[in-house]
């Protein structure tokens, strides 16, 4: 228990200087947003608009950046992340919950069906070397190291086009609008098969090798052929025993990969034009969309530092050794 | 002499296979009686530990059985090959006829379990029929057995000391009585205090219980005190076998002579140790005809062209005994 407050209390930390970070680097670059949108309106806006707009966005001279500091962590904690420049005049709280759930639901399934998917294979191919399980490999390995959004281009030109199941781009028809009925949903799976495929395809060769390399690593302890002198049953051995601590590296990866969920699938979200968080991220670095992109970051690395807490809740529970009495 | 409980009959085991295979074990004949504890020893490499894993089928890739048989006889019904056995029936027999307390005190059981769920895993497997209080009563029985508080059952392995893990293999050896017990040097990880505490503990429980031990170790001090027979390896043959006190006052094979000299004596008068010159034999290139011959003192004509066969000694008293050497040729070699 104490162990896992000493982990608390690193995250809070991390995150404290993450969204401090996160505070400067934008000021830090030179440039400035309000000119941006001055060009956006092509100089159509008044200096009393101006004016106004270094106001909204907090970027009048006049406060100390201490001062700015310290209205950041009251917004962030009001939730406030200040107003989008390129979705202007939308708060970028609101861009970001538009846009997170396509993220979360097509990365995050396919992450979870990836790693299931994978560690079983993983769990076959080391189990049971040289079986099909095993030739799966070479193929698998091949796709990995092919970059996977270029595995997406290819699938765009090989399986989408006019007349074709899989549209090659957005998230959903264009003439439905977003609800939990039966027209925008069949549309909504419909769009995210090919980038699904495509992240499952590079993503589930490192889960198998892995997984498979653990198993072989464990098949060789003392407590594998323990049990088979037990006399117990092939599927107990291969399950609770090999499976069982081979797993351990797997699941704290996995458990990681959770945390690239939000931000680690950007080129495919390009690629396929899939209006998640990733796509918005790229269209906040045109504009020089502060406000934005902090925010995007803010998510980013809020579910990096949740995944790896959940890393480190998962290694207690799996692994006895790692809890310490007390 | 009791009846037998297990016996290997001209057992070969390889590692690999084709031309290029190595003979671990070379046709090794051996019997267990019951109630006895028979001693196998010899340096590593001379094939003792690869002869238990071949005789209960637990060899790791690439080991393979090349021939033999392993006779088992069950208390009740008629003797079977161990070696013949289906995959299901083979899971029947071992733990339930023949357990096995392995080298590794420390890595045997599964760090990810407790010790409870390892104990009762077994009778869940053997006994599927047997209630969950039963298993546990049972498990809790082993490991007061075996001097261990039952409760730490719920202790994982990390949790306890090599002793008390190694206690805990034995308990969970004996946990479906077995006939046989192999004992892999199973104190090669303890220190010499824990190893005397724990073999006189198994001593006592064999006594009670009344199964039968096959006791692997390099250690011939050990096997001296503990067993009843005791058998030689040498380059995956057995070289010499008699009873425990034969071999330790008149050992015929000069590798036993070798082995013999190389630990002190507690009483009696000091004498100067020797080691065996050399090293052990390359299993892929073994020497021709007794395989001892490049290290042997007393080799002479026919130690490198012809192997000596294991027999009854004709010069000495050949009670109970065998030898393979040709200082003692059995009456076959004559």
């Amino acid at each position: 228990m104490r162990y896992f407050l000493q982990r608390i209390a690193f995250y809070l930390f991390t995150a404290w200087a993450a969204i401090t970070l996160n505070f400067f680097i934008p000021r830090l670059v030179p440039g400035d947003p309000v000119q941006s949108l001055i060009a956006k309106y092509r100089g159509q806006l008044s200096s009393e608009a101006i004016q106004s707009l270094y106001v909204l966005f907090g970027l009048d001279k006049q406060e100390s950046l201490w001062q700015q500091y310290l209205d950041y962590w009251k917004q962030i904690f009001q939730g406030d992340l200040g107003l989008s420049f390129t979705f202007f005049p939308a708060p970028v709280s609101q861009v970001i919950s538009q846009a997170l759930p396509w993220t979360v639901l097509l990365v995050g399934i396919t992450t979870i069906i990836s790693f299931l998917l994978g560690t079983g294979l993983g769990v076959l191919a080391g189990w049971r070397r040289g079986s099909w399980a095993d030739g799966l490999l070479p193929v698998t390995t091949f796709f990995s190291s092919v970059p996977y959004f270029w595995l997406g281009i290819i699938a765009i030109y090989l399986l989408a086009g006019p007349g074709s199941f899989f549209p090659s781009s957005g998230g959903f028809d264009s003439g439905l609008v977003p609800a939990w009925d039966q027209y925008f949903i069949p549309s909504a799976i419909q769009h995210s098969l090919l980038p699904a495929l495509t992240i499952l395809i590079s993503s589930v060769s490192g889960w198998i090798l892995s997984m498979r390399n653990m198993m072989v690593t464990v098949a060789s302890e003392d407590y594998i052929t323990v049990a088979h002198a037990k006399g117990l049953s092939e599927r107990r051995v291969a399950v609770s025993y090999a499976a069982r601590n081979a797993l351990l590296p797997n699941v704290s990866g996995f458990a990681l990969s959770l945390g690239f969920i939000v931000g680690g699938t950007l080129l495919v979200e390009i690629v396929f034009s899939y209006p998640g968080l990733g796509f918005t991220l790229l269209q906040a670095l045109g504009a020089k969309d502060y406000p934005l992109m902090q925010g995007i970051f803010l998510v980013i690395t809020i579910s990096v530092l949740v995944a790896n807490l959940l890393a480190d809740v998962a290694y207690l529970l799996l692994d006895p050794r790692t809890r310490k009495e007390g | 002499m009791s009846e037998p409980v297990l016996e290997i009959r001209n057992l070969d085991v390889d590692y690999g296979l084709g031309d290029r295979a190595v003979h671990a074990v070379r046709d090794v004949s051996l019997t267990l009686h019951r109630g006895e504890v028979l001693g196998l020893a010899g340096e590593s490499g001379s094939g003792k530990s690869t002869l238990a894993y071949g005789l209960t089928r637990l060899l790791p890739p690439p080991g393979v059985i090349t021939g033999g048989q392993v006779i088992y006889h069950p208390e009740k019904d008629s003797p079977y090959d161990v070696l013949a056995l289906s995959d299901r029936k083979l899971r029947e027999f071992r733990w339930a006829e023949t357990a096995i307390v392995f080298q590794g005190a420390m890595n045997s059981l599964n760090p990810v379990h407790k010790i409870s769920t390892q104990l009762t895993d077994v009778l869940r497997a053997h006994d599927p029929a047997m209630s969950e209080h039963s298993r546990n009563a049972r498990a809790r029985e082993m490991l007061k057995l075996v001097g261990i508080s039952p409760d730490r059952m719920d202790a994982y392995p990390h949790q306890l000391s090599g002793g008390m893990r190694q206690r805990v293999m034995i308990g969970m050896a004996l946990i479906l009585q077995p006939q046989v017990v192999i004992m892999d040097e199973p104190t090669t990880a303890l220190d010499v205090v824990m190893q005397r505490q724990i073999l006189g503990q198994l001593i006592e429980l064999r006594e009670r219980l009344g199964f039968s031990v096959i006791f692997i170790t390099h250690d011939l001090s050990l096997l001296v005190e503990f067993s009843n027979r005791i058998a030689i390896m040498y380059g995956g043959r057995i070289v010499e076998e008699a009873p425990a006190s034969t071999i330790y006052r008149n050992a015929l094979h000069p590798y036993s002579e070798g082995l013999l000299g190389s630990f002190p004596a507690l009483r009696g008068p000091k004498r100067e140790l020797a080691g065996i010159p050399g090293s052990p034999p390359d299993l892929a290139g073994m020497p021709s005809g007794c395989s001892f011959h490049p290290r042997c003192p007393k080799a002479f004509d026919p130690c490198p062209t012809t192997v000596p066969v294991l027999g009854p000694p004709a010069d000495a008293n050949a009670a109970g005994r065998t030898v393979a050497c040709w200082l003692h040729p059995a009456l076959e070699n004559r």
